[in-house]
């Protein structure tokens, strides 16, 4: 048998001691029942307690389960529950900046478009949620790959296919374009994806400041760009919508 | 979102702030000249059962909430009280209060208008002549719904009230009436106003007149001592006296669904939305006509811009709808948050033969049977709970057709597209579940806040802040269409499957109970 860590077995026996009941317990009861010096489990219990795995009562000084456990068994966030929360804000961002505007997630190799809202002109326009698009070329799938490791992996799995003749191919080159959006905060897709389209997206965050999603809007590279890069105003847009809905998931319950 | 302090011009910018005293919250938004938003506050209330079928709110509580979310609101906006050019009021609409005029105490908890116990009451109410004795003159069956015989409840069953309100010593209100008194000073001079459409759901108000109707009042009970001067929907009833908005005038009020219906700029005849919220109300404008409905709907005011000709409308009130989706949360706990209910229902592809039919509070239009008690239809062992989620979302959907079926026999008009708004429309398989019921296209508008953006243009349409109907007309934008895609022969079929489980809800209660 692999040699295993000891400190992480009894870190391990509190835990499921104090998870065995309803009851609060005391250091010594704690101690007693795993066989330990109180010394070392009082080394045990501060430290769980600084991950937020145990609380601790201010009154009785009693040990019971904390929040960050029950966070970490149902920490996925229901992609409904998204495009809940990024409603209002994903509305102000397409009408601000004159383009539609998407919410994607990660699923499976690709980015699933979750949330989708016109471009306020009066065009027809069909709405997108449910559709699929790239995560290697397009803006919200180099946000993911940029932020979320699972996504990265996915990417870096990937055949990096030419969609246009602007795809990037090579996968060196693109992990150097994920430190400028990791850097920058914000990615962008110029004719990677679709020719002669643009987009820009940037990072969602949960309270944990880990990426739930990219929100970004796509539109004409001529209304996208200003002075031959991308325009600053669009930009600040993307970051300021993204920057709400993260905000707005940091506050408890809907 | 806009930034309040990037200003290009160099003066200050100016808002119209609203406040939407709802069913579950309160909040307030804040509003540029573009009707965008630039910050919400809002905040939940409790909702109090004392027993089945009644259901109050605290007006203390609510009060105490709408002043927080009002200095919320502008401190994220990190706006001054002097930015704001006025405050649209709009409300959950028929839940009553009666207040002491001297203390500013309510009397006893608002009624809300989900709220049955008036059920006998009504039944008495319509003598010999039934539900629509007073149906002619104020376009509403006799219902407990509606707030005339709630008023008259509380006189009959709160000791020694009766004997206060005929020394004139009381005041009834809808929450518009209560948040403009306790904004414009309360027992300080607060006025004492409700505007046209909150006073077309008392029962007690002459359409045609647009005054209280005193034969009316008396045949219901209520003293017209109790009640407030009814005035148009957008027009300065006086100024905000302390607290965060100071000074600042108090310009609009109407129903949360009439606000909608503004918001939306349904300005012409034949224009319409539905409001997807704890209810769900699809109102129709009808211009200066007010038609009388055959087929279940309510006649109603649509709004009223100061001394202008008022507006009136149809409107097909449904009670239950988002209100399902929180029992399936809260008393079920078969999710965690509302928004759950879709991943839910996408985990199977059909509703398993089950259909929900939500008769909490009985059934409003087009039936309006106060007998009806909820159902759950179709059940075999192969229906999970996934299906339940499916049947929930589709009674929503399947109620609107109900609605707009009657509406096409009462207005002869056929509906084109639906516009929708309200919290339930971030929800997609419902909206294409009802865009596939109804068989027209759905649209979503991209401020789905439309109830506070409404009362927030009649505020600012009352003083000058927009000019006319036109400019509003033109902040209007599509932010979401869905096209129906299903089978007619199947829609027809599930249909009939609908209105059957419809037919079992009914006769629950006995008249006597
Ligand atoms: N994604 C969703 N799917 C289904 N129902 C939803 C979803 N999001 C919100 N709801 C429902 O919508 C309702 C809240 O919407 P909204 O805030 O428009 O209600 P409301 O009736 O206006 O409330 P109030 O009366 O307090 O103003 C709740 O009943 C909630 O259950
Ligand atoms: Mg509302």
């Amino acid at each position: 048998m692999a040699r295993t860590i000891q400190s992480l077995e009894r870190a391990a026996a509190v835990l499921r001691l104090l998870a065995g009941g309803e009851r609060r317990l005391g250091l010594s009861d704690i101690a007693s029942a795993i066989g330990l010096a109180k010394a070392t489990t009082h080394g045990l219990l501060r430290t769980l307690q600084q991950e937020g795995f145990v609380e601790q009562d201010p009154s009785s000084g009693r040990y019971q389960l904390g929040a960050e456990l029950l966070r970490l068994g149902n920490s996925y966030l229901d992609v409904h529950e998204l495009r809940a929360r990024a409603l209002v804000w994903t509305d102000d961002l397409a009408r601000s900046s004159g383009e539609s505007a998407y919410v994607g997630v990660l699923h499976q190799q690709g980015v699933l478009i979750v949330h989708h809202v016109f471009r306020p002109d009066d065009s027809r326009q069909v709405l997108e949620v449910g559709a699929m698009q790239p995560l290697h070329s397009t803006a919200l799938g180099k946000v993911l790959a940029a932020y979320d490791p699972v996504a990265h992996n996915e990417v870096m799995e990937s055949d990096f296919a030419a969609i246009t003749e602007l795809t990037v191919t090579d996968p060196a080159e693109f992990e150097r374009g994920l430190e400028r959006v990791r850097a920058r905060g914000w990615a962008s897709d110029v004719g990677e994806t679709w020719d002669g389209v643009a987009s820009i997206a940037a990072p969602i965050l949960d309270r944990r400041r880990m990426p739930v999603g990219a929100v970004g809007i796509t539109g004409a590279e001529e209304r996208m760009r200003s002075d031959g890069a991308l325009s600053p105003r669009l930009i600040a847009a993307v970051r300021d919508c993204a920057r709400s809905v993260s905000r707005d998931l940091g506050a408890g319950r809907f | 979102m806009t930034d309040a302090h990037d200003d290009t011009s160099g003066a200050p910018r100016e808002y119209i702030a609203a406040i939407d005293q709802g069913t579950t919250s309160s909040r307030c938004i804040v509003f540029d000249r573009d009707g965008r938003v630039v910050s919400v506050e809002q905040k939940e209330h409790e909702q109090i059962f004392p027993k089945p079928g009644w259901v109050e709110h605290d007006a203390t509580e609510i009060w105490t909430n709408v002043q927080e979310v009002v200095a919320g609101a502008l401190a994220k906006a990190r706006i001054s009280k002097e930015q704001v050019k006025a405050i649209g009021i709009t409300n959950q609409r028929e839940t009553t209060l009666l207040w002491d005029r001297a203390t500013g105490e309510p009397v006893h908890n608002a009624i809300v208008w989900q709220d049955t116990r008036t059920d006998a009451l009504c039944r008495e109410l319509g003598r010999n002549v039934g539900q629509d004795r007073f149906r002619r003159d104020t376009g509403l069956p006799l219902a407990s719904y509606f707030a005339g015989p709630k008023i008259r409840w509380l006189l009959d069953n709160v000791e020694g009230l009766r004997e206060r309100a005929e020394r004139g010593e009381i005041m009834f209100g809808t929450m518009d009436s209560w948040v403009i008194w306790n904004l414009t000073g309360g027992t300080e001079g607060g006025v004492h106003v409700t505007d046209v459409t909150n006073a077309s759901r008392t029962l007690l108000m002459s359409l045609r007149t647009l005054q209280w109707d005193e034969k009316i009042c008396n045949s219901i009970g209520v003293p017209t001592a109790l009640l407030p001067e009814i005035r148009s929907s957008a027009e300065v009833f006086g100024t905000a006296r302390g607290g965060a908005l100071d000074g600042v005038p108090v310009a609009s009020a109407l129903g949360d669904q009439q606000a909608a219906l503004f918001g939306q700029t349904c300005f012409s005849v034949g224009e319409g939305k539905s409001t997807y919220g704890t209810g769900t109300f699809l109102l129709m404008n009808t211009g200066p006509k007010a038609i009388n409905s055959y087929a279940g709907l309510v006649t109603t005011v649509g709004y009223r811009i100061g001394d202008q000709d008022p507006v009136y409308a149809l409107e097909g009130s449904i009670a239950v709808t988002g209100a399902l989706v929180q029992w399936m949360r809260d008393q079920m706990g078969l999710i965690n948050s509302a928004a759950e209910i879709e991943t839910l229902a996408l985990s199977v592809d059909d509703n398993g033969g089950a259909y929900f039919v939500p008769a909490f509070s009985g059934l409003f239009a087009p039936y309006w049977r106060s007998d009806a008690r909820g159902v759950i239809s179709g059940l075999t062992r192969y229906v999970t709970k996934a299906h339940l989620a499916r049947a929930v979302l589709e009674a929503t959907a399947w109620q609107t057709r109900e609605i707009v079926d009657a509406m096409k026999k009462d207005s002869g008009m056929e509906l084109t597209t639906l516009k929708v708004d309200g919290g339930m429309t971030s929800n997609n398989l419902l909206m294409q579940n009802i865009s596939d019921f109804l068989d027209v296209p759905v649209v979503r508008p991209m401020v789905s806040e439309t109830t506070c953006l409404g009362a927030a243009y009649a505020a600012g349409l009352a003083v000058g802040f927009w000019n006319d109907v036109e400019d509003l007309r033109a902040n209007w934008r599509r932010a979401a269409e869905w096209t129906p895609q299903m089978d007619a022969a199947e829609r027809d079929r599930e249909y009939q499957f609908w209105l059957k489980a419809v037919k079992r809800t009914m006769g629950w209660l006995d008249e006597e109970s």
